[in-house]
């Protein structure tokens, strides 16, 4: 217990309340909530699971002892080393595929459908994911099966006899992806396209250049901000997704996130599932530096 | 002649990508109607029963339901603290202001499966048994990012005056935020609010991980599909496609279609 | 090198809307043409046919005598530089200074010296290893007339290039523009709203309104002599007297104003001769104003006035002016420093009669 003080001694001088302090007590109090959310419900347990990913499970305990033995088991085992080796794999050729597919589609939204029409045609391009995200890779199973439709119009047509190995495999897991990503990068790349000032193509025309070198000289370089921006999230939810190769890739090529979920489901080894996440996450810091410098350009 | 090849070219490559678009998703929803147990060709009749069978399951409702629920609480929260972070940033001097903007995106850049597995790693240690609610509050952590950084990016400084024009006739900070600041900032609150709720809706991997028995439409779904090809899961796509698409045509038309004309 | 451009009977239409309707214009080789108008007067839909960026729906371009009207851009002896400069942001500014000398096929060597020399021409010789946003308004300004100077046009085309500066820069510029004009000898067309800036740079001015072009001519004929009401009223203040021709008489004629009648020569009416009975519109500047025994020529008393309000301007006064005949006319008019007057003074009002145009009514 303490005794109230004569408030004359105790009290600070008048002066060092200042109307900005008040302010600016104000504002914490606003930014509070959400810090403290991100802090209790994301730092903590990133911070948790780094720590974590330290440990090691030994005949079925978590071992509170520091070592690095994740992390040398998973260069050391190929099985789970491969797992990285197919994500990046996988990741890279979706990546690079989307873009190609995309970027032609984007400008022909961009530059071959009246204005009034383009709204349109990017809410068409967008509808079909409007569906559940994992029924969406359910949906292509009902494509690429055995007994689907593009075996069984093959085969209907007499242009196979066998039906094509197309599912359970990279293939479907590929498809799968770049049919999501194409939308994606369409509209990253429609986006950088439209707020182009038409005069940069006018002033290259007028300076002598053909439609080929307006391109490669002019719109492909302005455009490159879209690509990255759009090559980068590809990148990021590509090699981060569980559910699309689970459903498509029949379990024979394991990407990292499936090797990640095998380790809590039978194995409960939570300390391994830590590591590979956090290998997962230096990958994705790896593609952000290597991207950094197109994801942000300066703009006359 | 060569403008009206390119032009053919153009239409042909856009019509071929867009079937690739649309082909997965007209297959799913042809095949709801199958009469039939396989939902692959051939098609062998027009039936609902499918669509019966899916208003029959009570656990397939039941995770509706709490799907429902939870997108729409998580949201809220998201958006609140989204807008009221966004208010002190943009408008007060606060030390280490871009520590905070980076820390209140961090989590938008890792991949939900991490944010997830730390998430339950925590709540295992601290013995925190998995709900709905702990569902919810990843989905905050999610779309907490994705609120304050559309919300933010909204707060001109040209509204900063029309706040001081309030507080300058008498309004106290809880009515200029609510009365001023609110409704001027009500489209970008709004996308917020909407994206998030779609992204909740749709999220697998925390409602995977951090649900036990009651589950999210997406970990019901993700059951499902163990019993493989099956009409009922084209039935039950078929309809969260169907009213997605209906409720954004609404969304256009009234809430959108509003701005784009003025 | 330079070239001649001549515009025959242009029609430019955009559905129900006549952008420019029936336009025609010769320019000389290596004049300094300005296109001067308010928004929406058609003056860069003329500068965007002249640069192949539009083509009309009727009449002819022709360029240093060669039929231009269908010819694309990339084939014109004209470049274009824009209101935004369209400056290529990825590139350094001695590669968009060579943008067009690569797309010719030169080598990167020579292309090099050149860009250097252009760029050196507008005095940023020093900057070519700089990107565009590292540049302020003015020097991206410099290097959009270096870049399209950098493929030796015959005619340069500029839309309205300094309407994104301040407007002390924009003086400094307008001089610039001027001088290297001199220099190159290029023909150029300019586009701008701003009548201060096309006086001070123009060889000769093109008033355009509504589609089609009020007057042309030099700078102080359009000020001093303007050929519409419109053209008058665009260039500067001025008052508008209404009037009715009474008589010609060989060389003069009579006109009857609300403010006494006065003979002016023939040579007032600069845009069709007078007619006896026809209504008129008498063009007076505020600064044309003499008091009797100031002014070096013949006058013309437009009886008193009372003085209903006055603001000081530095160089002036600016006065407004109750004529006693007319009460209803308000006049303004511009008065030496050392006029000491009160408000509510009557003062008597004279013009030089050299100074009025009288143009006809209506328009």
């Amino acid at each position: 217990m303490r005794a109230p003080q004569p408030s004359q001694t105790r009290k600070p001088p008048m002066s060092t309340t200042t109307l900005e302090d008040t302010e600016r007590r104000k504002a914490w109090g606003f930014v509070a909530p959400a810090l403290l959310w991100t802090i209790a419900f994301f730092v903590v347990p990133f911070l948790f699971m780094a720590a974590m990913s330290l440990w090691s499970r030994q005949s079925g305990q978590i071992v509170r002892a520091w070592n690095l033995d994740n992390y040398i088991a998973f260069f050391a085992k190929d099985s789970l080393f491969k797992g990285l080796v197919n994500s990046l794999e996988i990741t890279l050729i979706v990546t690079v595929l989307s873009v190609l597919l995309a970027y032609p589609l984007a400008w022909i939204i961009a530059e071959r459908v009246p204005k009034r029409l383009q709204r349109l045609a990017l809410i068409m391009a967008v509808l079909p994911f409007w569906t559940s995200y994992v029924v969406r890779s359910y949906s292509w199973l009902l494509v690429l099966s055995k007994n689907g439709v593009i075996n069984q119009t093959l085969m209907t047509l007499g242009l196979v006899s066998e039906p094509l190995e197309i599912a359970s495999n990279r293939t479907a897991t590929v498809i799968g992806f770049v049919h999501f990503f194409v939308m994606l990068l369409t509209l990253t790349i429609y986006a950088n396209l439209i707020q182009l000032s038409p005069n940069y193509r006018r002033a290259a025309a007028d300076l002598g250049a053909n439609a080929f070198q307006t391109f490669w000289h002019v719109i492909l370089p302005l455009t490159l901000p879209g690509i990255m921006t759009g090559a980068f999230l590809t990148f990021v939810l590509c090699i981060g997704d569980y559910v699309t190769p689970q459903i498509l890739g029949g379990n024979n090529e394991l990407v990292l996130p499936q090797i990640i979920m095998l380790q809590l489901g039978r194995r409960a080894d939570f300390p391994m599932a830590a590591a590979l996440s956090i290998i997962l996450m230096l990958a994705v810091t790896v593609a952000y530096a290597l991207c950094a410098r197109w994801l942000k350009i300066e703009r006359a | 002649m060569r403008d009206t090849l390119t032009k053919f070219a153009s239409f042909a490559y856009a019509g071929l990508i867009y079937g690739f678009i649309f082909l997965p998703v007209a297959v799913l929803v042809l095949f709801s109607f199958q009469d039939g147990r396989l939902p692959v060709p051939p098609f062998n009749g027009f039936s609902l029963q499918w669509y019966e069978a899916v208003f029959a399951d009570r656990k397939l409702m039941a995770a509706l339901a709490n799907s429902f629920m939870v997108a729409i609480v998580s949201s809220v929260i998201a958006c609140l603290l989204g807008f009221l972070a966004a208010y002190a940033l943009a408008r007060y001097k606060l030390p280490g202001s871009a520590l905070q903007r980076g820390l209140l995106i961090a989590p938008m850049t890792v991949s939900y499966l991490i944010i997830a597995l730390g998430l339950l790693t925590v709540l295992n240690t601290f013995g925190i048994k998995l709900s709905l609610w702990t569902v919810g509050i990843g989905h905050v952590v999610i779309n907490l990012p994705l609120c304050f950084a559309i919300i933010y990016s909204s707060m001109g400084d040209h509204h900063i005056n029309i706040e001081r024009a309030a507080r300058d006739l008498g309004a106290s900070d809880f009515k200029v935020m609510t009365l001023v600041t609110a409704p001027m900032l009500l489209p970008s609150i709004l996308a917020a609010f909407f994206l998030s709720v779609t992204f909740s809706w749709d999220e697998f991997i925390i409602a995977f991980l951090l649900s036990r028995f009651d589950v999210t439409l997406p970990v019901e779904i993700w059951s499902l599909l163990r019993s493989g090809l099956n009409p009922k899961t084209n039935a039950i796509g078929s309809l969260v496609f169907l009213v997605s698409v209906a409720v954004l045509a609404v969304l256009e038309l009234t809430l959108f279609g509003r701005t784009k004309k003025s | 090198m330079t070239a001649a451009v001549s515009v025959a009977n242009a029609t430019k239409t955009f559905g129900a809307f006549t952008a420019l309707n029936d336009v025609s214009l010769d320019i000389r080789a290596g004049e300094f043409i300005v296109l001067l108008g308010p928004s929406g007067c058609g003056k860069t839909t003329l500068l965007s046919i002249l640069g192949g960026f539009q083509s009309p729906t009727k009449g002819r371009v022709t360029i240093a005598g060669k039929d231009m009207t269908s010819v694309p851009p990339a084939r014109r002896p004209t470049t274009t530089m824009f209101q935004d400069y369209a400056l290529f942001p990825h590139m350094k500014l001695r590669d968009n200074v060579g943008f067009g000398l690569r797309m010719r096929g030169m080598a990167k060597a020579e292309r090099d010296e050149k860009a250097l020399g252009f760029l050196d021409l507008v005095g940023l010789k020093a900057s070519a290893d700089k990107k565009p946003h590292e540049l302020s308004g003015g020097q991206r300004q410099r290097v959009a007339l270096a870049r399209a100077l950098a493929v030796d046009p015959d005619v340069l085309l500029l839309d309205e290039p300094l309407g994104a500066l301040d407007l002390k820069l924009r003086r400094q510029m307008q001089d610039e523009l001027k001088a290297i004009q001199k220099r190159v000898g290029t023909t150029f067309v300019h586009v701008t709203h701003d009548q201060e800036e096309a006086m001070a740079i123009a060889d000769r001015i093109v008033v355009m309104n509504q589609g089609r072009i009020e007057d042309f001519g030099p700078p102080a004929d359009i000020y001093m002599r303007p050929r519409s009401v419109f053209s008058a009223g665009f260039m500067g203040e001025v008052n508008f007297i209404p009037g009715t021709v009474k008589a010609v008489e060989g060389a003069s004629a009579t006109v009857e104003t609300a403010v006494g009648s006065m003979t002016l020569p023939v040579a007032s009416f600069t845009a069709a001769a007078p007619v006896a009975g026809q209504a008129v519109t008498l063009c007076i500047r505020p600064e044309h104003f003499r008091r009797a025994g100031q002014a070096d020529g013949p006058t013309v008393s437009l009886g008193e006035a009372t003085i209903t309000g006055s603001a000081f301007f530095g160089t002036h006064y600016r006065r407004h002016l109750k004529p006693t005949a007319a009460p209803d006319l308000s006049i303004v008019a511009h008065m030496p420093q050392s006029t000491a007057v009160a408000d509510g003074q009557i003062v008597p009002l004279a013009v030089n009669l050299a100074d009025i145009v009288a143009l006809p009514a209506g328009r």
